[in-house]
């Protein structure tokens, strides 16, 4: 029996005036009673749709079914059997543009909210799992980079019985799901999950190993390492490069983050600084844009988010524009810095220029043009820059052989292979900032790659 | 021995200690002027110039002065410890290609850092002049390490040991006697701006080591970046070393005050905490 509800079913959410003041999840997840009354909307399309959305084909009308049936943990094993990180995809996918985009129930109301019920089914076997163990006896891989395509090709290879090390360079797992994305979007104990789920696998993890600098590639092949996959992200910020950048009181979003998450500065007794502005300026669109924004909320500021295109152009998933809002985000859209005001070395002001929406560009969108003699000032005294990321050049700066295109992206093969024999690369580092989804598939991809070359020798 | 573990420690003055730490890998693979991040107990991540290395006995040796509450966690952890996290070799080695004759100009706690180099450079047999400044007599180090590879001038800010006065006089004495390739100087900014500005005047090459505020190392948060000839350049990844002609000291003289309030607090709490 089908659920005609126009509506997805509500996610229980913590209360936007008590979550600004908390790092906390805001999304509370679904209860049994919640996921089965959403996953009875599912018309159960005969030629699936929805899964043609999905950058991994997750056989999602299968799982709500299974989900319908009460069997959570089929449901479970059906997710993973293309996505291996589904507690955290079913949290942070832009599921509007992909599977959800697709859903008919979308066309004369909301879609199924696929996404929530990955979570669910995900949150579901976290609490109930058992341990999964493997012998791992064949050959040593490396893997380099502990992101989320990192983590996917270990564990995708630790299952076939490869003996795989993980090299990171910080001190903590998960790349950006733990230094980049929030508590109060990903819990960090979901990625501590995962990663102690590879553990049991056999994975062995190093941290505070930087190759490049402690072992460069071919080090690590005379070390024995059969196969190399590098999943070494995008974490290089950008900036404007426009004058004041240097002041006190600038930050890349990547450090404003790392400093909250992975230091976490926001904590009273924490030894990591960190400036806590009265009036923050995000600059950009992004998710990045949202995650700076929304916690500089949470550290008492008042946040502007300024952005030179337009609403409907943010490229933000929908729901954390949505949440940003209802915390109490600003938006200052149409609006570009062009100058960054300061005394006594600290951030005083920020000069800008209003925009206007001309001609589509090459991406499709329309591009934003400066309306001449529109400079204004906001006051502020922090600036938090998001306007991308691009692979880290210390790599390739130690890797001469190591192929890159003109955005320092690594060069692969459609099986992942780079200019290197037996070394391949996948995630933001091929692709530039993109999702966890598309990083983890790649991340897969090279596991299954690595196997065909390894099996037969 | 175990990864990581304080294997040395001595405390060169009041506020400068040394440790031995032991890293076979790094020890193996780190040249001058490279450093390492570490991160202890409730630490921050803090960059630290790599002082000396026996790679044969895979240790490395870090040099720091006790300024906040980061260090000071440092200096109270024991021989014996192990450091929870150490990282490195960051940083790029420094370059000493077609260096004959040098002098490397050193203040405080920079002297650790100016070792590797006057000692890499006498290994490649140029000539070497040193200058270590300090406050005063007390805190005079590694005075006999630099003589065996430098001809080594002191001075003291108070006169109370060898020469009175700050760097820049010994300095201007020997660039009017004598031809450098390369100037090195490494310590606080005002210091190596204002020998900047002198071997300017001579028109010598000179190198200056920077020390900006660190998180990752490895050029994730962009917050070590400074302004070389008029670009955003990121010291952990870039540098350490910059062309010190070309270095906007004065800005990152005001990005290293970004936290002295928060510092100034925390350290008081931690003070306090302590004698609790
Ligand atoms: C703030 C923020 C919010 C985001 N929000 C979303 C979202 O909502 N939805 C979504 O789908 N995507 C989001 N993204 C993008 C997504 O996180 C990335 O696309 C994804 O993490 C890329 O995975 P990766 O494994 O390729 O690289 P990363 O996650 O970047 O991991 C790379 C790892 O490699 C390590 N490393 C780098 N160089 C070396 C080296 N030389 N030696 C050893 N280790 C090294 C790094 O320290 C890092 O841990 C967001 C990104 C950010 C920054
Ligand atoms: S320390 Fe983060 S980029 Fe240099």
């Amino acid at each position: 029996m089908i659920n005609t509800q126009k509506t997805k079913t509500p996610m229980p959410h913590q209360d936007a005036k008590l979550r600004i003041n908390n790092f906390d999840e805001v999304a509370l997840g679904y209860t049994v009673q919640q996921a089965q009354n959403e996953a009875l909307r599912c018309l159960s399309c005969k030629n699936s749709p929805c899964t043609t959305g999905c950058p991994v084909n997750v056989d999602i009308k299968k799982f709500i079914s299974q989900i319908v049936e009460g069997d959570f943990e089929s449901a479970y094993q059906t997710i993973a059997k293309t996505n291996c990180l589904p507690a955290v995809c079913g949290r942070v996918c832009p599921q509007e543009i992909q599977c959800e985009s697709k859903c008919v129930c979308g066309i004369k109301g909301q879609p199924v909210a696929i996404g929530r019920l990955e979570r669910f089914v995900a949150d579901w076997h976290a609490q109930r799992q058992t341990t999964q163990t493997s012998t791992c006896t064949k050959q040593k891989i490396a893997v380099v980079g502990s992101g989320p395509s990192g983590l996917a090709c270990a564990g995708d290879l630790a299952r076939l019985g490869y003996q795989v090390t993980v090299f990171e360079a910080l001190h903590v797992l998960g790349g950006v799901l733990a230094y980049g994305i929030p508590q109060f979007r990903l819990p960090k104990e979901i990625v501590e999950n995962e990663v102690e789920n590879l553990k049991k696998l056999g994975v062995e993890f190093q941290t505070n190993v930087v190759i490049g600098k402690l072992f460069d590639v071919d080090e690590l092949k005379n070390q024995g390492y059969s196969a190399i996959y590098l999943a070494t992200g995008a974490g290089l910020p950008k900036f404007m490069n426009i004058p004041g950048e240097g002041l006190s009181g600038v930050y890349s979003a990547n450090e404003y983050l790392t400093r909250i998450n992975l230091m976490k500065a926001y904590l009273e007794n924490s030894t990591t600084p960190i400036l806590k502005g009265k009036k923050v300026c995000v600059v950009g669109g992004g998710n990045v844009a949202m995650d700076a924004a929304r916690s500089a909320l949470r550290m008492g500021s008042e946040v502007h988010v300024v952005y030179r295109r337009g609403e409907q152009e943010l490229p933000a998933r929908k729901e954390e524009i949505e949440h940003g809002k209802e915390e109490g985000l600003i938006f200052d859209f149409l609006t570009n810095p062009v100058k960054i005001l300061g005394k006594d070395g600290f951030v005083v002001g920020m000069e800008c220029v209003k925009m206007q929406l001309g001609q589509p560009d090459a991406s499709g969108r329309r591009r934003p043009e400066e309306i001449p003699q529109s400079n204004f000032v906001i006051d502020c005294d922090l600036v938090i820059m998001a306007l991308g990321t691009s692979p880290n050049p210390l790599l390739k700066n130690s890797t001469p052989n190591l192929q890159t295109d003109k955005w320092g992206c690594i060069v692969v093969d459609q099986n992942g292979q780079t200019s290197m024999e037996n070394v391949y690369a996948g995630g933001d580092a091929t692709t530039g900032s993109a999702t966890v989804i598309l990083a983890m598939s790649q991340g897969k991809l090279v596991a299954k790659s690595i196997d065909e070359k390894l099996k037969n020798q | 021995m175990k990864l990581n573990q304080i294997v040395e420690k001595k405390q060169l003055n009041q506020v400068v200690y040394l440790m031995g730490i032991y890293n076979p890998a790094v020890a193996n693979k780190a040249k001058a002027g490279q450093f390492v991040i570490f991160k202890h107990k409730e630490s921050e991540r803090i960059p630290l110039t790599i002082a000396d290395c026996n790679s044969k006995m895979g240790i490395v040796y870090i040099v720091f002065q006790q300024a906040g509450v980061s260090t000071a966690i440092l200096s109270r952890a024991n021989v014996g410890e192990q450091l929870d996290h150490f990282a490195g070799p960051l940083g790029n080695a420094t370059n000493f290609e077609k260096v004959k004759s040098a002098c490397v100009v050193a203040g405080g706690v920079g002297a650790a850092i100016a070792y590797p180099i006057a000692k890499t450079l006498h290994s490649q047999n140029a000539k070497v002049d040193a200058i270590l400044g300090f406050r005063s007599k007390n805190l005079v180090f590694f005075e006999e390490k630099f003589q065996t590879v430098a001809d080594t001038h002191i001075v003291t800010d108070d006169g109370s040991y060898a020469q009175k006065g700050l760097v820049t006089y010994s300095l201007e004495q020997l660039l009017n006697t004598k031809q450098y390739d390369c100037v090195f100087v490494v310590g606080p900014l005002p210091m190596m701006k204002a020998v900047a500005n002198l071997t300017k005047e001579y028109s010598v090459k000179t190198i200056a080591s920077m020390n900006p505020i660190m998180i990752d190392g490895t050029g994730m948060c962009g917050g070590c970046r400074l302004t070389v000839d008029g670009k955003t350049k990121f010291a952990c990844v870039d540098g350490p070393d910059f062309d010190a002609h070309k270095v906007d000291f004065d800005q990152l003289i005001a990005r290293n005050k970004t936290y002295q309030q928060f510092e100034r607090h925390a350290y008081d709490k931690y003070c306090n905490l302590l004698k609790k």
